[in-house]
């Protein structure tokens, strides 16, 4: 500690006047969490990350499924290219990218358990739900436009690689060798894609909510992303590997497989909600947990 | 004015605060003073809401906390040193506390330079050391200007100048008629800090008074006394009204005792009148970290077994084994 005056607090502290102060309430709330989630190095990082990795992973692996084509080996990503190039682009970058969305969310409430800066919000707000909210408030706005943003490029990078490309393929059609040159064309004007580009970033935003969820009720950092992490990369999917038509139902009300189709840009056959009622279920999945995570909030000891 | 009212709160099957009431008055440095694990700072928790307590209330100028609109302008709290993000600085702490309040930006500028920190308020907290950690927490609590405020082991990690400087500031603030709570596991730095002490151990209320009270009636004088009769000496010591206490003799002494409630002269006139030969008669003063020691012994959470060591013969009181 370098020379620190003693007491002259007299100046500072003038007898318990109360220091004027402008209204407060739950805009203050949302500009102190704002002024939280800027103010660590946590949400730069990762949300560079999530920029970085979305665009360069989009950018990469349209650019080697082309090449792939072209070179006459035809993998399943390969012919999901040509039949659903929209979903391709919009699954590959933003399918590794949005793990960052689900540490950050988790993060942004996990953070302050851990550093103990959780107890000094709360003695500033003891009614605690309105952390919560603000805070969600705060970060889906974050994310929603960093996502979109996000979104829309992946898009354009993957319609710039993918327009105007001539593919070379060899279809064997009643025992004759065709050869085959086809393009295909990407634009936001098609059916569908619109709403899938937008939608990606909605479901980006949601997972955010969703982890952020998942971390006020975990509390712990590395638990918390460990679980939504397995969730989304693991245990949903997997499940589609149940049984029966009771099976295909629990997969597709699962929330990130319900969430995900609304980043699809047309509809895979046998599916059983809409892309937007699967967002509905994503949707809904996410206030329940938050509506858990608030619940908690109000009676765990902090 | 912060009042308790039979706070009872129990972690899992541990009991840490158990049926606790108190009342501590503004305008004065009240402090709070119990071993480690007495449960300090659990009962500031419960004051404060952050833990529900099993039974009872706390109260702060008749409300609970989490009635408090905006409680920072109500109640100022410095919790463990580190209740705060490592990376964010100082100001960004300070900040967003202060617009959950509805507090100018230029009050952060007051308290960081109240507490000295106005030049390394825009680094990481990371990088303080802990009097520095200190010192923003005090700043927080001093935000909203509160008449009330709780400091939970304030001078922990704080060197001379700065332990110097929280005593003057305690002092001063009390002063202003505001209500000042501390909690300290030292007895001597709450005796030159503290106008009234509440002492606890193992969550329970072990004593509350003044500390001009506390330190005349725990430095209660005593006088030594060896003599190979101490036997008769007990009692005649007894016979006058005094109170003696025998003492484990280290080896090769004579025994002795501890005689409380006669003084020095008046024992060695009896012992005179009686014939009995005294090889030592030494007045005592006992300490007031010794009193709080001996007050709390049986209320230590986490004592070492002190069967294991050595003894001091003037240390302990008399253990039956030992008496002749």
């Amino acid at each position: 500690m370098t020379s620190v005056s003693p007491p002259s607090p007299v100046t500072a502290t003038a007898p318990p006047a109360p220091v004027p102060a402008h209204r407060s309430g739950f805009g203050g709330y949302l500009l102190a969490e704002w002024t939280k989630i800027r103010s660590v190095r946590s949400t730069v990082w990762t949300l560079a990350i999530f920029v970085v990795v979305s665009l360069g992973l989009t950018a990469l692996f349209t650019w080697l499924t082309l090449n792939a084509l072209n070179n006459g080996r035809r993998g399943e990503a390969a012919s999901s290219i040509v039949t659903d190039p929209v979903s391709f682009i919009l699954g590959t970058g933003l399918g590794l990218g949005q793990l960052a969305i689900c540490v950050l969310g988790a993060l942004v409430i996990t953070s302050e358990y851990s550093s103990g800066a959780i107890r000094s919000a709360l003695l500033a707000v003891p009614r605690r739900y309105p952390v919560l909210l603000a805070k969600g408030l705060v970060f889906a706005a974050l994310v929603i436009v960093v996502g979109e943003i996000v979104a829309f490029l992946s898009f354009f990078i993957g319609k710039v690689l993918v327009n105007g490309h001539v593919i070379t393929g060899r279809l064997t059609v009643a025992g004759h060798h065709v050869i085959v040159h086809r393009t295909i064309t990407v634009s936001l004007s098609q059916p569908g894609v619109l709403q899938a580009v937008a939608g990606s970033g909605l479901y980006l935003t949601v997972l955010g909510l969703f982890a952020l969820a998942i971390g006020g009720l975990i509390r712990h950092t590395a638990g918390a992303i460990t679980a939504v992490i397995g969730m989304v990369l693991v245990i949903f999917p997997l499940a589609g590997l149940l049984p029966d038509s009771w099976g295909a139902h629990v997969h597709a009300y699962l929330p990130t497989v319900a969430g995900q189709l609304i980043t699809q840009d047309k509809p895979t056959a046998g599916q059983l909600l809409s892309a937007w009622q699967g967002f509905g279920v994503f949707c809904a999945w996410t206030a329940l947990l938050l509506a858990a995570a608030i619940f908690l909030l109000q009676r765990r000891d902090a | 004015m912060i009042e308790a009212q039979d706070l009872t709160k129990r972690y899992g099957d541990k009991l840490a605060v158990d049926h606790l009431s108190f009342t501590v008055e503004p305008g004065r440095v009240t402090g709070f003073l119990g071993p480690n694990g007495a449960g300090k700072s659990t009962t500031m928790r419960l004051v404060l809401g952050l833990d529900r307590p099993n039974t009872g209330t706390a109260t702060i100028d008749g409300r609970p906390y989490a009635e408090l609109a905006q409680p920072l302008r109500t109640v100022g709290a410095l919790l463990e040193a580190k209740a705060m993000h490592p990376g964010r600085s100082a100001r960004n702490h300070l900040l967003f506390l202060a617009q959950t309040q509805g507090l100018p930006r230029r009050r952060v500028d007051e308290v960081l330079e109240l507490v000295g920190l106005r030049d390394v308020a825009r680094q990481r907290i990371r990088g303080y050391s802990l009097g520095m950690s200190q010192r923003v927490g005090i700043a927080a609590a001093m935000l909203g200007n509160p008449s009330v405020l709780l400091l939970d082991e304030p001078v922990n990690g704080l060197d001379p100048e700065g332990i110097l400087w929280i005593r003057n500031l305690m002092k001063h603030l009390a002063s202003e008629q505001r209500t000042i709570f501390v909690s300290s596991h030292l007895m001597n730095e709450m005796a030159v800090t503290a106008d009234h002490l509440i002492v606890i151990g193992k969550g329970k209320l072990i004593a509350e008074s003044s500390t001009q009270e506390f330190i005349e009636r725990s430095s209660e004088k005593s006088v030594l006394v060896r003599s190979p009769d101490s036997g008769a000496l007990a009692d005649l010591i007894a016979a006058e009204g005094g109170k003696a206490i025998r003492q484990d003799p280290a080896r090769g002494q004579t025994a002795a005792l501890r005689v409380t409630g006669l003084d020095a002269p008046r024992i060695g006139e009896i012992a005179a009148a009686n014939r009995i030969v005294l090889h030592e008669l030494a007045p005592q003063l006992g300490s007031l970290e010794e009193a709080f020691i001996e007050m709390t012994a049986d209320s230590v959470e986490y004592g070492g077994d002190t069967s294991a060591v050595p003894q001091e013969p003037a240390a302990s009181t008399a253990s039956p084994g030992s008496s002749q």
